[in-house]
Order: C-alpha cells, then sequence, then structure tokens
C-alpha cells in the first residue's frame, strides 16, 4: 500500500504517523506539501501538528496549499483520507467532513490519555475493533471542540457517521469524559461515502507497548485490510 | 491603492470561551458587563486597479478564507 503523509509548514507528527506505519511493515512517503500531486498514493494521511502556526483558524491555510487540490480530489473520487488532529481540522475547512473544531471550552490545552468509545466497526478505518469497544488513545489539542448546527448534527448522528465518541472511564458520553466541550461527544467522524475520517485523537502515539499502549494499531491495521481487500478483488 | 477594513465574528450559536474569560476578567475588576464576544478586524490592501471590483473580490475572499461560514459571519467596508 502506497501511504503518503503530508507535511505542511508547521506540521509536527508527521513523523510519528510515518513511524506507526513502519512498525506495522509498510513503507510511507512524507510528501511536502508544495506537490501537486498524489497520484499513485493508496492513502493519504493529513497529520497532526500547528499547520501555519494555526493562523488566521486552525487548519485554515493548509487547506488552500497546492497539494490539497488533488488531496480534495483524490477524497471526491474515493481515496482513503486519514485526518488526525490539524488534519481533521483542515478536513472539516475544505468541506471534506461537516462541522468545525474550535477552542476547548475549558480555554485549556489537553494533553492526556483519553477513553474513547467506537461506535462503528463497519468502516475501512475501524473494522478491527468492535463496536461499543472502549479504548485509550491520547488527545493533544488546544481546539478540538467539535461544533456543528442542531440540523447538521441531526445528520451526523442519523448517518451513523460519528465513528469516535468521547468517554469516561466507565465508557459514558458525558461531560466528565469530554476534554473539550464537542457536541456529543465526538471525537472523530466520517463521511458520507466512507473513505475520510477525520478524528482528533493520535492514535499513532499508541501503536507499541513501550510507549504506553497500543489501542491505536488497529486503526491502521483496518486500513491496511481493507487496501488488501481491495487488492484481492483486483480493484 | 484600495483599503477596507474586515471584521468576523464568531455566530451567535456558537460559544466563546475567550469572550466569557474576558467578560469574568472584566466583572473581577469591577466592571459590571452584561457580556464580551471576541472576533476579528483585519485591514486589506487591494492595488488601485481592483477599486471597481473590490467589493465582489473582498466578498470571495471573505467567504473562501477570512471567514468560516461554518461558524463566522463577516462584514466589511472599503475605507479609502
Amino acid at each position: 500500500m502506497k501511504i503518503g503523509i503530508i507535511r505542511f509548514p508547521g506540521s509536527n507528527c508527521e513523523v510519528d504517523v510515518w513511524e506507526a506505519w513502519r512498525v506495522l511493515g509498510q513503507e510511507p512517503d512524507i510528501v511536502w506539501h508544495q506537490e501537486t500531486s498524489v497520484k499513485g498514493y493508496d492513502l493519504i494521511v493529513l497529520p497532526g501538528g500547528f499547520s501555519y502556526g494555526d493562523y488566521l483558524r486552525t487548519g485554515a491555510i493548509a487547506r488552500f496549499s497546492p497539494v490539497m487540490e488533488d488531496v480534495i480530489r483524490f477524497a471526491r473520487e474515493g481515496g482513503p483520507v486519514l485526518g488526525i488532529c490539524n488534519g481533521f481540522q483542515i478536513l472539516t475547512e475544505c468541506g471534506l467532513l461537516p462541522g468545525a473544531l474550535l477552542r476547548n471550552a475549558s480555554l485549556h490545552f489537553r494533553c492526556a490519555p483519553q477513553y474513547l468509545r467506537v461506535e462503528r466497526a463497519d468502516s475501512i478505518f475501524t473494522s478491527l475493533y468492535r463496536e461499543g469497544e472502549i479504548i485509550q488513545i491520547p488527545v493533544n489539542h488546544g481546539e478540538g471542540n467539535y461544533a456543528i448546527d442542531d440540523a447538521g448534527l441531526a445528520e451526523l448522528e442519523a448517518n451513523r457517521q460519528v465513528v469516535f465518541r468521547y468517554v469516561d472511564e466507565h465508557g459514558q458520553a458525558n461531560a466528565a469524559g469530554n476534554p473539550n466541550g464537542s457536541r456529543n461527544n465526538i471525537a472523530g467522524i466520517i463521511n458520507l461515502a466512507g473513505n475520510v475520517l477525520g478524528l482528533m485523537p493520535h492514535p499513532e502515539r499508541v501503536v507499541e507497548e513501550i510507549i504506553g499502549g497500543i489501542d491505536g494499531r488497529r486503526l491502521f491495521l483496518s486500513l491496511i485490510r481493507a487496501w488488501e481487500r481491495r487488492m484481492q478483488h483486483g480493484a | 491603492m484600495v483599503k477596507a477594513e474586515v471584521v468576523v465574528t464568531l455566530k451567535k450559536s456558537i460559544l466563546d470561551p475567550q469572550g466569557s474569560a474576558v467578560e469574568k476578567a472584566l466583572r473581577s475588576m469591577g466592571y459590571s458587563v452584561e457580556s464580551v464576544r471576541i472576533g476579528k478586524f483585519m485591514e486589506v490592501a487591494l492595488p488601485e486597479e481592483a477599486r471597481e471590483n473590490a467589493g465582489a473580490i473582498l466578498e470571495e475572499i471573505c467567504q473562501k478564507l477570512l471567514a468560516n461560514p461554518v461558524i463566522e459571519t463577516y462584514r466589511f467596508q472599503v475605507v479609502e
């Protein structure tokens, strides 16, 4: 599987993402944002960080980087795109995912392990998880407060587009388990077509026991499995 | 040179924790304040040739970049 991890000026998690894929036997590329084509890639990752210093709004300027026109084309043609943290912010700014990410309601930057509930195991990103499973993946953000209007929220929930939800240690999606004030404790969402996922937590940080956990592994492994299946069917 | 001032504010339905923090600070300083909301002010200068089309250009750049229509509203005026 050819994996392209986009590096914007200010991205700082692209190497962690690269390392996570390598731990799982893959050989990803880091793609500089000035590239104008992502042709040949089977998966694009938009990593975390502070692209363009978060100037104006998080992800607002990265969204117009030269590479993004082709990433958007790739996504609209069904190519898998994974946006992590700043990557999720960029995906909402592009309109590839609905809603927006605002400043954490508490105004505190949150860097801590976080319990999540996997709401759907029937996506290319989560097929190796169990629906309802509680996992722990760290968050590391000051602007992870997911906002959307009432109509948009109703649609998201009705269409089962919420893939990960913030929960407390008992698996309850309540205020105590919500690190940033996100509506309905939304931590990660998928588009209607099922090929674009954005999430605020950092799965690449929990792929080896030695660094504190492995709950992130299965997100990457699910994507590998989905690609292998596509290859078998001669897609 | 065409000079325009752009103001971008959060939609009323959007929580503004920064504004709330400032509001609380003002109250603790002894002021009676009903509410504070924080927005952005930008000065955009366009070349003189753009004067006739300035309104349309500003509209476009506000929609595309300066404001996020999901959570913000904007207004602008040409001041020079």
